[in-house]
């Protein structure tokens, strides 16, 4: 089973890499690390002296979180686009048929692929993320105060969003199930705005809009949990404390473990739900 | 390997309905049929790939539904297709590993010497012509010491000599004590491999049994002229009449020793005059095509 499962996941990491999948990541982040170095650093020269420390940083947070809504994406792009045809598209072009005729299990073929594509995503938005918060610690001198928790965060944004491309994958076609994945994830990045604007102006069924789409699919609600640990302190005081809310590129709260639990729960559950449909396939 | 009433629909269509066949050590059987009879959707539930509605298949001793009845598995798909951004020697490595068997490196390029891509071992299967696709399928078919081989048109791709190759192959596996199962349209290659052939129609097992058995009937060229009507309805009642001017070929369904007399005798009886009795074999090809018309027949 570990065998099988080993030999998936570093089959699919060998696929991302002989795809130039990594190599395409990689130019995208270079190209998008070089742009924010050097748009920070013409923060930094040209507000000089004209902004306080604490709109210094409130400033360097938002910017910050904007970028790394720009990594977390273009890892969701990524993965849900990976995992279409690495799974559904093996099944369709018949590659699939000769490898489930080895003596595996489907589920173990599944876990395999799932965990090659999490570590690849995971890897993608840590590193990457990493290499933004040096560029901000460098340009602007401001660090954020919880890089580790965020970066974990980030990556467990992608993994959620990965498992639903599993499960997609393994019920409707390629193409469709990226498209699908990543629509779901605008979608409730989108409800997550719309919540955030309901609390600010008191709306409890407009706010009920964002709770009920980041319990459905954990996405946003793990993004606001990354937003709160790169974000400084003060900042949200700095913006208005609540009415923050309204604003997508900061958040009020950091996340609850009791979240962090419900998370993993769904992740295992659609990860089930993937395995099941998977299994009954007829190839 | 062995299976009984498997039985497979797809929405309202019946695509397999009570098949049973077996295969046993160092035979090959050959899995014949039209377009669409099912042979392929067998196949598939003996590897576990289509779950059967209904029906049991054992692999070489265990229930199929265990992955691990597969481990001494081959095979080769009709739909072939191998990961393109491997090289040919990775996909086999790949295959072993999966397989669990203990196959060293040489033994996986002698594999791939034995279909003819030798040469080819650190190419990208993305660059493979379709033939060698589908010789590559083969040496994954056959890396990991398989005791039960099944090969699903194993020649589509194929050139002639290719197709040699297949047959040679086949031909070896058989002589090791390998069970072969051949699911070719190619006739011709079944006839000359297959120690038995299982005829699907429709979902069904329109005939079965060894070459022999199948072949062995008598087919009967005659030379006649002044036939009476009843002379036409004795010829129809001994067997399917073919008629070409004035030959008839008949066709007799059982193989007995007397009936070519009789029916001459009562030939001559009724006036006719016999001209030419020449025996004649039916191919598989005419049994085939006789099977299953009668099948579409009735």
């Amino acid at each position: 089973m570990t065998r099988v499962v080993l030999t998936v996941a570093g089959l699919t990491l060998r696929e991302a890499s002989r795809r130039r999948v990594l190599l395409a990541l990689g130019l995208l982040t270079l190209v998008l690390l070089a742009l924010s170095g050097w748009g920070f650093s013409r923060f930094a020269a040209e507000s000089g002296g004209t902004l306080t420390s604490g709109e210094a940083r409130l400033t360097a947070s938002i910017l910050l979180n904007l970028v790394m809504f720009g990594y977390s994406l273009i890892a969701a792009l990524g993965t849900a686009f990976l995992a279409g045809p690495t799974l559904a598209g093996e099944t369709e072009s018949g590659i699939a048929l000769a490898v489930l005729a080895r003596p595996i299990r489907r589920s173990a073929f599944l876990l395999g692929k799932w965990l090659g594509l999490v570590t690849f995503g995971g890897v993608f938005v840590v590193l990457a993320g990493l290499a933004q918060v040096l560029v901000v610690g460098v340009t602007v001198d401001y660090w954020p105060p919880g890089p580790a928790a965020a970066l974990a965060l980030l990556a467990a944004q992608t993994t959620v969003l990965l498992t639903l491309a599993v499960l997609l994958s393994s019920v409707i076609s390629p193409m469709a199930s990226g498209v699908v994945a990543v629509g779901l994830f605008c979608t409730t990045w989108v409800a997550g705005v719309v919540g955030g604007i309901g609390a600010a102006v008191d709306n409890d069924a407009v706010a009920r809009v964002g709770s009920v789409s980041r319990v459905l699919l954990p996405t946003d609600g793990l993004w606001r949990g990354a937003m709160h640990a790169f974000q400084d302190p003060s900042a949200l005081l700095q913006f208005g404390g609540v009415d923050g809310e309204a604003f997508p590129f900061l958040s009020v709260a950091p996340l609850s473990w009791a979240y962090l639990v419900w998370a993993a729960v769904w992740v295992a559950m659609v990860w089930g739900l993937a395995a099941v449909s998977f299994v009954r396939k007829d190839l | 390997m062995w299976c009984t009433g498997l039985r497979k629909r797809y929405g309202r269509r019946t695509a397999v309905d009570g098949v049973s066949l077996e295969v046993g050590r160092g035979e090959v059987v050959g899995l014949l049929g039209p377009n669409g009879a099912g042979k392929t959707t067998v196949i598939k539930m003996l590897l576990g790939l289509v779950r059967p509605d209904a029906g049991e298949v054992l692999l070489l001793g265990q229930p199929a539904a265990e992955p691990a009845a597969r481990a001494r598995v081959g095979y080769l798909p009709e739909l072939f297709r191998y990961q393109p951004w491997l090289t040919a020697a990775e996909v086999l490595a790949l295959h072993v590993r999966l397989s669990g068997a203990a196959v060293g490196v040489q033994e996986q390029r002698d594999c791939l010497a034995l279909v003819g891509l030798a040469d080819r071992a650190g190419d990208r299967v993305g660059g493979f012509s379709k033939g060698m696709q589908q010789r590559l399928g083969l040496a994954v078919a056959l890396v990991a010491r398989p005791e039960f081989v099944v090969l699903d048109e194993p020649t589509s791709a194929l050139d002639p000599l290719g197709r040699a190759d297949v047959r040679d192959i086949v031909l070896s596996l058989k002589a090791r004590g390998i069970a072969v199962l051949l699911n070719s349209h190619l006739i011709g290659e079944v006839e000359r491999v297959c120690d038995r052939v299982v005829v699907l129609d429709r979902g069904r097992v329109a005939a079965s049994g060894s070459l022999v058995e199948l072949l062995g009937q008598h087919e009967v060229r005659l030379h006649l002229t002044g036939m009476p009507p009843a002379a036409e309805s004795r010829l129809a009642g001994a067997g399917r009449v073919e008629r070409e001017g004035d030959w008839f070929t008949v066709a007799f369904p059982a193989d007995d020793e007397a009936t070519v007399p009789d029916l001459v005798r009562d030939l001559v009886a009724l006036g006719v005059r016999v001209h030419a009795v020449e025996p004649g074999r039916i191919s598989l090809e005419e049994r085939l095509l006789g099977i299953l018309r009668d099948g579409a027949g009735s």
